[in-house]
């Protein structure tokens, strides 16, 4: 996987690699076993640190997404939010016939947005992954 | 095959400056500048023009004596001016070889190897290549003379887009493999997120902020919201702004305590670091007026 780096955004970069290796899990795009790209090349083709790039490694092992295997790299060891597809689908449900009712109710999608976040940010500070 | 990068001795302290002052005859450059920059560090030295940058980075570099206090680098250090000096007469190549009888410790392949990266041509005269042709030959001398510590004034200035891309990257590389200290001094502040992870703020010579950047930046948080006197949870008030019917803030949070929550009509950001930079210098400007 090739990481990109959003130098506009306020989430700090080591921040961004662990949300670009959750988002991958997340949509099939790496699995347990896979390596992730040596310290060296994510510096050399994103243009980060290798601090950086350590920190974000380090933090997704912490979290136990990945394992380091010594001299050989960085793993894949964990499936990422293994929700049950039904309860999965159960909610998706839900959520449409809410999204239904909002746009009934006038809103449109970046009111909804708001709605949804305003939500969100209640009762946890700021969401970093 | 692949290539395990050790993390450097987080506990060595690479450049150290003591309550550092230079003067121009009777006007301080630079004054009461203390800060320790721990090794293997990627280091942004930022600042208004006139701040004290260069002044600083030449101190740091021994090529100017301080008027007070004490300056001191850990192992070799290389210093590539604002200039990016290099013989016109000369070739690239009698430039490489002027390096190795000039330093101590000079690694010829690592030079070459980023003359070669981009493009330089080795043997026409250096008074006829480009401005940023001329910059990569004195990069490259530098990177030759495998320093710990290697301090660049604006290194990225007359360089393209995409030559400072790249120059990041091979400069990120050359620090990865060989856990060297960086200290750069530049303006083009929104590039460095990724790239350093340490920051020395200067203003009118004195040290506004220095320390570990996602430190800085994560105790810093912008809410914006109706309009207000005060920001929505306790803090150092950074920067306030008002309109009629709005109120941006940048709050300093105390330090060691959860992020407050806020709620209501505040909606809160994270701070990328030109906000930062942007914020404490436009302090330091009402500061001085007030």
């Amino acid at each position: 996987m090739e990481f990109r780096i959003d130098r506009s955004s306020g989430l700090p970069a080591y921040l961004q690699l662990v949300r670009q290796v959750r988002e991958a899990l997340r949509l099939g795009w790496l699995a347990p076993g896979d390596r992730l790209p040596t310290v060296r090349d994510v510096v050399a083709t994103s243009g980060v640190n290798a601090n950086t790039v350590l920190k974000a490694y380090r933090e997704l092992e912490l979290s136990g997404l990945v394992e380091a295997r010594q001299g050989s790299g960085t793993f894949i060891k964990a499936r990422l939010g293994s929700t049950d597809p039904e309860v999965m689908a159960a909610l998706r449900t839900r959520l449409a016939e809410w999204v239904r009712e909002a746009r009934e109710a006038g809103l449109d999608i970046e009111d909804i947005d708001a709605l949804v976040r305003s939500v969100l940010s209640e009762g946890e500070g700021v969401a970093v992954a | 095959m692949t290539t395990v990068v050790e993390p450097v001795d987080r506990t060595a302290i690479a450049v150290r400056a003591q309550a550092l002052g230079k003067r121009y005859r009777s006007k301080w450059a630079l004054r009461e500048c203390t800060f320790d920059l721990p090794a293997g560090k990627v280091a942004a030295l930022v600042g208004a023009n006139g701040a004290g940058k260069t002044t600083l980075m030449t101190v740091l570099a021994g090529l100017l004596d301080a008027d007070e206090g004490s300056a001191g680098a850990t192992g070799r250090v290389a210093f590539v001016s604002q200039e990016k000096p290099v013989y016109r007469n000369f070739s690239a190549g009698d430039m490489l070889r002027l390096g190795a009888r000039l330093n101590v410790v000079w690694d010829d392949s690592r030079a070459r190897r980023w003359l070669a990266r981009f493009e330089i041509p080795l043997d026409k005269a250096c008074g006829r290549l480009s401005g940023g042709q001329q910059a990569q030959v004195a990069f490259a001398l530098a990177i030759g003379s495998r320093p710990d510590v290697l301090m660049l004034d604006e290194p990225l200035a007359n360089l393209d887009p995409l030559a400072r891309r790249e120059v990041t990257a091979e400069l990120l590389s050359e620090v990865g493999e060989t856990g060297m200290t960086v200290l750069l001094s530049t303006h083009v502040v929104a590039e460095l997120a990724g790239v350093a992870d340490y920051l020395l703020l200067l203003a009118h010579g004195r040290l506004l902020a220095g320390g570990d950047l996602d430190e800085l930046l994560g105790r810093h948080v912008s809410y914006t919201g109706p309009r207000s006197d005060v920001p929505p949870a306790l803090g150092d008030i950074v920067e306030a702004r008002h309109t009629d019917n709005q109120s941006t803030f940048v709050v300093k949070l105390p330090e060691g305590q959860p992020r407050p929550v806020v709620a209501g009509p505040w909606t809160e950001r994270l701070l990328t670091l030109e906000d930062y930079v942007l914020a404490q210098l436009e302090a330091t400007r009402k500061g001085a007026r007030a």
